[in-house]
C-alpha cells in the first residue's frame, strides 16, 4: 500500500462528485429531509426523539451502501478496473481510496442531518454530541465498505441496486428500530447479532440516553469499525487482476 | 537477454467454455510496430489481454520484456489502451491523465504532453463524457502514452478516427517505435497493416501467419493485404 495513490484514487473519485452536483445534493440532502420529514409524521419531539439516533445511524449506511456499490460496479464494468489492474496500484490503495472520498462525503451528510436534528427538529441527546457524529460516521463507511464488497458480486447495475433491499433492509428490520433486540423471537435475535448495524444503532443509543462511556459502548465501535475493515479486506480479495 | 519483447508459447484460452485461442505461439521484436490484424471475434484482444497479464489463461507461456506477463516489475512497463475507451467520464481529460499519471509516477508534465501527443490541447478541459467518440479514444489512448512506457498494447486505436488524425496517430508510433518502444497494434482495418514493420493475421483462435507486409504480399502472389489475407484463409480451409 501507498499513501500517495490512496490519496490521489481518493481526490479523483471527490472530482468525479465535484463534477456531478445532483448526486452531492442527493447524498448531503436526503438524510436530512427524511427526518424531517419523520419528525412531523410523529408530529411530536419524544417519539421523534426515540426514533432519530437509529435513523442517523440507518440513513447514510442505506445510502452509502448504494452509492458506493454502483460506483464500484461501474469501475468494474466500463473496463477502468482492468486498466488500473495493469497498472503499479494496490488493491488496497483503490479500496482504501473510496473509502475515504466517500468518508469525507459522509462526514458531511451526517454533520447536516445531525445538525438539523438537534437545533430545528429538537432532538436531544445526554452523551457528546462528537460521539455521535463518531459513530454515524463509522457507520456510513460501513455501509461503503459492504457495498464494496456487494458490488464484486453483481454483474449489472441492474442486480447491484437489488442489493440493497437483500443486503441493507434486513439489518434495518433486526437493528432495533421497529423492536428491541431482546424481545425478538431468538433466531430474529442471533440473525440481529450478527449484523453490524445493529451494533451502531446500539451505541447511538447508548450515546442518546447516557453521557457514559463504558466497555460496551467501546465494543460496539471496535465492532463496526472491524466489520468495515473486515468488508474492505475482503473486497479486496474480490479484486482479481486477471479474469476470464 | 533475448531480442523478443514479447513471446508466446503454446497460448491456449478458454472462454465461456469454448476455447478461444489455440496452442498460438508468436514472438514481437523490441522497437518494432507489430500490427494484430484479423476479424472482429476472432480473439486479438483476448491475445492482447493475456500480453498485459489480464486474461487468465488455460496453458501456455507469455514472457513480456524477460518476465512472464503480468509480474508485477512490468506494472510502469507497458502502456494499455482497451478497445472500449477505459476513462472515467464524469471528470475532465486533464484531471483523468493527473490520476493515471501519479499512478504511474511519470514526470511532470507528462500530461500535458500526452494530451498534445494525442491532438485533444482543445480538448484538455472539456469532460471526457462530453466527447466526441474518436476524442474518447484519442483520450484512452493517452492514458496509455505516459511515463515511460517500454511496450505499448492498443486494441484498435484508430477506431473512429479521420484520416487525418489516423495518419497523426501513426506518426506518432513510428516516432515511438524509432526510440526503442515496441508497439503491438490491432486493427481489423487491412490498410493500416501495410504501416506496421510486421504483421500477424490472425482468424479462429489461430495465427494465419507472422510476416512482414512485403513478405506477405509476396507470397500470396497479391499486391493488396486484404487479398492477401483472403488468400490465406482459402488456402488453410482447403488443408482442412
Amino acid at each position: 500500500m501507498n499513501a500517495t495513490l490512496t490519496a490521489a484514487t481518493a481526490k479523483r473519485i471527490l472530482t468525479q462528485l465535484r463534477h456531478d452536483h445532483r448526486t452531492v445534493a442527493l447524498m448531503v440532502l436526503v438524510p436530512s429531509v427524511l427526518l424531517i420529514l419523520l419528525r412531523y409524521v410523529f408530529n411530536n419531539e419524544q417519539q421523534f426523539s426515540a426514533a432519530a439516533p437509529a435513523l442517523l445511524a440507518v440513513f447514510p449506511f442505506a445510502i452509502m451502501f448504494i452509492v458506493t456499490s454502483i460506483t464500484t460496479l461501474r469501475e468494474r464494468t466500463t473496463a477502468t478496473l482492468e486498466r488500473l489492474m495493469t497498472m503499479p496500484i494496490a488493491k488496497l490503495d483503490l479500496l482504501f481510496g473510496y473509502a475515504i472520498a466517500f468518508g469525507v462525503v459522509a462526514v458531511v451528510q451526517v454533520l447536516v442531518a445531525a445538525g438539523i436534528s438537534l437545533t430545528w427538529l429538537g432532538l436531544e441527546i445526554d452523551g457528546s454530541v462528537w460521539l455521535l457524529l463518531l459513530i454515524a460516521v463509522l457507520d456510513a463507511l460501513l455501509g461503503t465498505a459492504l457495498g464494496l464488497l456487494a458490488s464484486a458480486f453483481a454483474r449489472t447495475e441492474f442486480q447491484a441496486v437489488q442489493f440493497m433491499p437483500a443486503i441493507v433492509m434486513p439489518q434495518i428490520l433486526l437493528c432495533g428500530l421497529f423492536a428491541p433486540r431482546e424481545a425478538m423471537a431468538p433466531v430474529l435475535e442471533w440473525l440481529s447479532n450478527i449484523m453490524p448495524l445493529s451494533y451502531a444503532v446500539d451505541a447511538l443509543t447508548q450515546v442518546t440516553h447516557s453521557a457514559d462511556v463504558d466497555l460496551t459502548l467501546v465494543r460496539n465501535l471496535i465492532i463496526v469499525a472491524g466489520c468495515g475493515l473486515l468488508a474492505l479486506f475482503l473486497g479486496a480479495a474480490t479484486l482479481r487482476r486477471r479474469t476470464a | 537477454m533475448t531480442n523478443y519483447a514479447v513471446e508466446a508459447e503454446r497460448l491456449k484460452v478458454r472462454r465461456g467454455g469454448r476455447e478461444v485461442l489455440h496452442d498460438v505461439s508468436f514472438a514481437v521484436e523490441h522497437g518494432s510496430i507489430t500490427g494484430l490484424l484479423g476479424p472482429s471475434g476472432c480473439g486479438k484482444t483476448t491475445l492482447m489481454r493475456c500480453v498485459v497479464g489480464v486474461q487468465i489463461v488455460a496453458g501456455g507461456t507469455v514472457t513480456v520484456l524477460g518476465t512472464p506477463a503480468g509480474s508485477a516489475s512490468l506494472r510502469n512497463k507497458i502502456g494499455y489502451a482497451t478497445q472500449n475507451p477505459s476513462v472515467y467520464a464524469d471528470i475532465t481529460v486533464t484531471e483523468s491523465l493527473r490520476y493515471f499519471a501519479a499512478i504511474l509516477r511519470a514526470p511532470e508534465g507528462d500530461v500535458e504532453r500526452v494530451i498534445e501527443e494525442v491532438g485533444l490541447d482543445r480538448n484538455a478541459d472539456q469532460l471526457i463524457g462530453d466527447l466526441s467518440g474518436g476524442e474518447l479514444n484519442r483520450a484512452s489512448l493517452a492514458v496509455a502514452l505516459l511515463g515511460r512506457p517500454e511496450l505499448l498494447v492498443l486494441d484498435e486505436p484508430t477506431v473512429g478516427l479521420d484520416p487525418l488524425l489516423r495518419e497523426e496517430l501513426w506518426t506518432l508510433f513510428h516516432k515511438l517505435a524509432g526510440k526503442g518502444v515496441t508497439l503491438l497494434v490491432s486493427s481489423h482495418v487491412m490498410d493500416e497493416a501495410a504501416r506496421c514493420s510486421r504483421l500477424l493475421l490472425m482468424r479462429d483462435g489461430y495465427i494465419l501467419a507472422d510476416d512482414t507486409p512485403a513478405a506477405l504480399r509476396q507470397k500470396t502472389e497479391t499486391a493488396d493485404l486484404e487479398q492477401a489475407f483472403l488468400r490465406l484463409v482459402r488456402e488453410q480451409e482447403a488443408i482442412a
